[in-house]
């Protein structure tokens, strides 16, 4: 008896627990939102954006509910309203997206229960609009660093332009553009300066390119010919500018053939056969090969070595490196390119740069190590410290800014 | 000793010659090794199978042009024809004039192996699939893609409105599409990963050519890429677990050239094996 | 001068500083200024080709008039050229133009176009014979130079055997770990080294992008300095 007693409680229970208790909806007047519901919710504009975006959300905590709401949207002077979402849950956190900053909203909020009958819509509050903000504070770490390093550089470069002697270490395969140079001039054939397959807006290109001035000038000074394909037709003319400047300082401008300087074509492959072919036909005895280079790396560097020339190669396309390694005399490798004008020209305010390069890597071989460290301590305590923890989130805050 | 000398003067024709036949008798006589699918190819496959909801949006970059076919057509073939067996849209974009004739292609293909091998669940080119006409600027096309696709193209490669075809409902930018697969031998992945998931966090997939595959690990290890293709095995790998769906009748053109693969790779390490016996043999005969 | 040297670096200093500020500004008007320089981007570049077909016509017309060795392949380029160009033009690129059918009015819409005829039957198999070319060099490259000259140049030729089996079904067959060692030297090894080099070369591409818009590298304008 006792035993069913209790379970006759327990089912009356039951009932009472799943009949929806809160609140929310329901009077004898019909559907209704609780008007305890609709005081939660709040409307903020999104931090760090361009004024195009709302946060409506809602802390009330509603579960086993068998209600859908909808959340709509209402420009001030409109008199259409749009669904933003519909949700059947809180807590609530809705990001309106694609407003303007200019217009003021409205958002309103209904109810429907499961039979499909839907309540009156209420306003949640007055209009609001989104604003546009000036700063992306989560940025903040990033542009802190560009101004650091901006101002080491700036910092070196003077000390350097007041006199302040830098060591550089040596770089063979820059130590040897000058012998070959000059060994095409000793046979007289002609050298070959490949600016990469890549396009101005790679950085490697550039660097290319600025190695391409200096190596210009001397080829003037010797009389020998200089040929330059290209795959982009921007890399083409700033080469020629190059070339063309660089003849000139020499004191040779009359050297200078504009038809040596030309664009083969914006095919990967169709250029690296092209410029096999132009390394068999013309034999140039030096092979300069600088830039950002993919696959086609090895085509190039191998038919250079079919022919005998003397091979300088340099990119900092990761992959390709081995390639030249074997097929070349000399690799410049990764960051020596970028090194490379700074080397080879020797001007102050350039070898400041390479030290603030130097600078920058040892401060994140710095954060590196210290983060190496204390995961390890962190991982050998079972993550007890709840300060190292602190410091590794800071240390993953700054890495992933 | 005479070996010993022929390998070290052995002309390069030679090992032209041998490896030509290392990799036309395969295709004569197939073997068809079995294969084991790797982690990176894996969670490509996955997200399309399982995360990207019926109606989603697949973008496929063809950034590569038929040098590179051997090893990156298979795979735009494959992951169009899977992303259409989950009833996707599938978006092909490029940022070279030769990859548009390489997107065409793949969407003949695709659509021709698809309408065939299933009839009652036909695909439409402007519907299901199309290609986004070939705008120059290369890195400006995929910065002004993530404010409006629409805005960047105008039209399909097929001279239609953007704005008028079904398959663009709903689609504004990068917010709108589900995954992005880059498939490209040269840096423009390391273009898509920096501006389109860096600053517009779209979510992606590499498809590259084996020599290039070792570089875009650490974009996977970071989670900036989901997976990768690498090579004629990383396709192949797919085309294996697609297969496995048995949805799509194509020519399995990966899987084909695996046997070739293998026997190649074989003689490369023979090759480096025999060089260095001539060369140690050498060594020791120059030190005595 | 001022056109030659004064103007390019201010044009590269101002447009370098507005755009990295942009990144950090979400305004509406930041946005907009980003807007508008990715289309007069876009534009520029569509002008390049210009660039490239007046190179490629200069240099073969002063080839053929000067008659240099091989000058007859010149003709084949310059023809080439024109005729794709003429192709594409006016027979279209993925779908046959109008004009095209009432010239030939056996052409169905759904036929392939006579530049995509070029593309699938010329261009493919030219373009995917050079990329062959790279597996008889790789082949003949290692056989000349994977050499075990020290222990470091060893421990390079084992990895590239246990990576160049590990890649093909053939080293699954013989060992079933294979794949999954591969992948472990790609996934540690091969990205430890690999990132390196990485930072060494992105702080390099910063420090020279900074050279740039400060105008303290101005060697890509031409000259020695």
């Amino acid at each position: 008896m006792k035993n069913k007693i209790f379970f006759f409680i327990l089912i009356l229970l039951s009932f009472v627990l799943s009949f929806p208790q809160n609140e929310t909806v329901k009077d004898e007047n019909g559907l209704k939102l609780d008007p305890a519901i609709l005081k939660e919710f709040t409307i903020k504009d999104v931090r760090d954006d361009d004024g195009t975006k709302l946060e409506i959300s809602c802390q009330k905590i509603l579960e086993g509910e068998n209600y859908l709401f909808k959340l709509y949207r209402k420009e001030e002077n409109d008199t259409t309203l749009k669904v933003v979402k519909t949700f059947n849950s809180f807590p609530v956190k809705i990001v309106d997206e694609g407003l303007s900053y200019q217009k003021k909203y409205d958002y309103y909020i209904s109810v429907t229960d499961s039979l499909g009958n839907e309540s009156e819509k209420c306003l949640i509050t007055g209009s609001v609009s989104p604003k546009p903000n000036l700063f992306r504070t989560e940025k903040t770490i990033l542009l802190l660093m560009i101004i650091v390093y901006t101002a080491i550089i700036v910092f070196l470069v003077e000390s350097v332009r007041k006199g302040k002697d830098l060591f550089v270490r040596k770089i063979s395969g820059l130590d040897t553009l000058d012998e070959a140079v000059g060994r095409a001039t000793e046979m007289g054939r002609p050298v070959l300066y490949v600016p990469g397959s890549s396009t101005m807006s790679d950085i490697a290109t550039i660097a290319s390119l600025n190695i391409l001035g200096p190596v210009a000038k001397k080829i003037a000074e010797y009389e020998t010919k200089l040929i330059v394909p290209n795959r982009d037709p921007i890399v083409m003319t700033v080469a020629k500018e190059v070339v063309k400047e660089s003849y000139s300082e020499a004191g040779r401008p009359d050297v200078y053939n504009d038809n040596d300087i030309f664009f083969l074509t914006d095919s990967q492959f169709g250029y690296a056969a092209a410029v096999s072919g132009i390394m068999t036909r013309e034999r140039p005895a030096t092979n300069l090969l600088l830039g950002m280079f993919w696959a086609e790396s090895l085509i190039m560097a191998e038919a250079g070595n079919t022919t005998g020339a003397i091979q300088i190669a340099g990119t900092d396309a990761v992959t390709q490196l081995p390639f030249f390694i074997t097929s070349c005399d000399y690799t410049i490798i990764g960051e020596e390119l970028y090194a490379a004008s700074a080397y080879l020209s020797r001007e102050p305010l350039l070898l400041g740069t390479l030290k603030a390069q130097d600078y920058f890597k040892g401060f994140i071989i710095i954060l590196i190590t210290l983060y190496f460290f204390i995961l390890l301590i962190s991982w050998l305590t079972g993550g007890h410290i709840v300060f190292l923890d602190k410091i590794l989130e800071m240390l993953r805050f700054i890495f992933k800014s | 000793m005479k070996f010993i000398n022929f390998i070290n003067n052995l002309d390069k024709r030679w090992i032209y010659l041998v490896l030509a036949l290392c990799i036309i008798i395969p295709f004569i006589f197939p073997v068809g090794f079995p294969m084991k699918t790797t982690p990176p190819v894996k969670s490509i496959y996955d997200f399309i199978e399982d995360s990207i909801p019926e109606g989603g949006v697949v973008l496929i970059g063809a950034d590569y042009d038929p040098s590179t076919m051997a090893e990156l057509h298979p795979m735009a073939k494959v992951i169009a024809a899977h992303a259409l067996s989950n009833n996707l849209r599938v978006l092909f974009v490029t940022l070279y004039p030769q990859g548009a004739g390489m997107a065409q292609d793949a969407i003949d293909n695709v659509l021709r192996e698809w309408n065939k091998s299933n009839p009652d669940n036909p695909k439409k080119l402007g519907k299901d699939i199309t290609l986004l006409a070939y705008v120059p600027g290369v890195s400006a096309v995929v910065l002004k893609m993530g404010e409006d696709i629409t805005q960047t193209f105008n039209e399909d490669g097929y001279g239609n409105k953007l704005s008028e075809l079904e398959i663009m409902n709903g689609i504004k930018n990068y917010k709108d599409i589900n995954l992005m697969v880059e498939l490209a031998g040269s840096s423009v992945v390391l273009t898509w990963l920096i501006y389109a998931n860096g600053r517009y966090g779209l979510k992606m997939g590499i498809g590259t050519t084996a020599v290039s595959a070792a570089e875009y690990y650490s974009y996977l290890q970071s989670k900036q890429a989901i997976g990768m293709l690498g090579g004629l095995k990383g396709a192949a790998e797919y085309e294996h677990l697609l297969g496995k769906k048995n949805v799509y009748g194509g020519r399995k053109d990966a899987s084909i050239g695996m046997d070739a693969q293998s026997s190649a790779h074989i003689f490369f390490i023979i090759l480096i094996i025999l060089g260095n016996i001539a060369y140690f043999v050498k060594k020791k005969k120059e030190g005595k | 001068m001022f056109v030659r040297r004064t103007l390019p670096l201010l044009v590269s200093a101002i447009f370098g500083v507005a755009l990295i500020l942009q990144f950090f500004v979400p305004h509406p008007a930041s946005k907009n200024f980003y807007n508008m320089m990715l289309d007069w981007l876009i534009i520029v570049s569509a002008f390049t080709y210009l660039i490239a077909v007046q190179s490629t016509v200069e240099l073969h017309v002063t080839k053929i008039k000067r008659k240099v060795e091989g000058w007859q392949y010149s003709i084949i380029v310059l023809v080439s050229l024109f005729v794709t160009a003429a192709l594409g033009i006016f027979g279209g690129a993925f779908m046959p133009t109008t004009l095209w059918m009432k010239i030939f009015p056996s052409v169905k819409p759904s036929d392939t176009t006579p530049l995509m005829y070029t593309y699938l039957y010329m261009q493919m198999p030219m373009q995917s014979t050079i990329f062959s070319l790279l597996a008889f060099y790789m082949a003949s490259a290692a056989f000349r130079s994977f050499r075990a000259r020290s222990f470091d140049a060893t421990l390079l030729l084992i990895t590239a055997g246990i990576v160049t089996l590990g890649r093909v079904p053939l080293g699954e067959f013989i060992y079933k770990g294979l794949p999954d060692v591969v992948e472990w030297i790609l996934k540690y090894p091969n990205m430890a080294a690999q990132r390196g080099i990485l930072i060494g070369v992105q702080l390099g591409i910063i420090a020279t992008s900074i050279k740039i818009i400060l105008g303290i590298e101005r060697k890509y304008l031409g000259g020695g300095k």
